[in-house]
């Protein structure tokens, strides 16, 4: 381990916590979660309505997730790695679970500006 | 080619491609796929340095064609190139340098790789929020690679006579 090695790890771990205190500082409660099929939308739920579903795609494949106190939450899943049931549910804007393998992704949207906007219509 | 050579590379390909079925053995706790130990990449880090970067190059790609096809949904090939393009590429520039000991140009191997996984996976998934998990991934780059690299400069030295 050479000197040179200390200070590229210190540099990584500095960036890390830059990048991580960037990306969460602006972090807020969101109001809807949309779902997307192959990057299109497909169906938009609001997280205050308790819910079980069940995404079916032409092919087969489906997913179920759960809308608990606010919480996203999936369930159960067709795909092969089941990936996407061990994602911590989600709350916060912009949070997402996705499943790669059948390209859904599940992505909480609307904080406090789409409350603005709500004010404003 | 000589024979020798031939025998090196296939037992260095049975090699990782071993390592990369043990890892999918071991069940992993976290919901993010990029978190791993990354073990196929002792060998890949070995070839680099005991014999040359153009043949770990190699090595690599043939591993990942091979374990995309077995072990993983062909799906994921996509990511596993992206992931070890990128992580060749900047091991390769980092080797060059001399400037960093194998841990360091392990490190740089285990998050430039998570890095590709992921870029492809924003493109692939047209989701810019995974960015969101880019600082578990380098932390888990950082650790794996870490860990690869002592290993590597542990392995290297005893097997200089016979690479």
């Amino acid at each position: 381990m050479k000197k040179n090695d200390l200070y590229l790890i210190a540099g990584i771990l500095l960036f890390i916590l830059i990048l991580y205190l960037l990306l969460h500082v602006f972090k807020s409660e969101g109001s809807r979660v949309v779902v997307t099929i192959d990057g299109k939308e497909y169906k938009t739920f609001l997280l205050n309505e308790d819910t079980v579903f069940t995404i079916r795609q032409e092919d087969g494949q489906w997913n179920t997730f759960e809308i608990k106190d606010g919480y996203v939450k999936m369930l159960e899943a067709s795909c092969p790695d089941k990936l996407c049931v061990k994602f911590n549910k989600i709350h916060y804007n912009d949070e997402t679970i996705t499943c790669l393998p059948n390209r859904v992704v599940l992505r909480i949207v609307g904080g406090e500006e789409n409350d603005i906007d709500a004010i404003a219509n | 080619m000589n024979s020798k050579k031939i025998s090196l590379y296939g037992l260095l390909i049975a090699l990782a491609f071993i390592f990369s079925y043990i890892e999918s053995l071991i069940p992993m706790p976290f919901a993010l796929p990029g978190i791993k130990l990354g073990l196929a990449n002792l060998v890949v880090i070995i070839a680099m340095y005991g014999i040359g970067v153009k043949e770990a190059f190699v090595l690599s790609m043939v591993r990942i064609l091979l374990v995309g096809f077995t072990f993983r949904d062909p799906s994921t090939l996509l990511f596993s190139f992206a992931g070890g393009l990128l992580s060749w590429l900047c091991m390769t520039l980092l080797m060059k340098l001399k400037m960093f000991s194998m841990i360091a140009v392990s490190i740089i191997g285990g998050i430039t790789h998570n890095i590709g996984q992921i870029i492809v996976a924003i493109i692939y998934v047209n989701n810019p929020s995974l960015i969101y998990y880019l600082p578990f991934l380098l932390i888990s780059g950082v650790v794996s690679g870490a860990l690869i690299g002592l290993l590597g400069a542990l392995t290297i030295n005893r097997l200089k006579k016979i690479l």
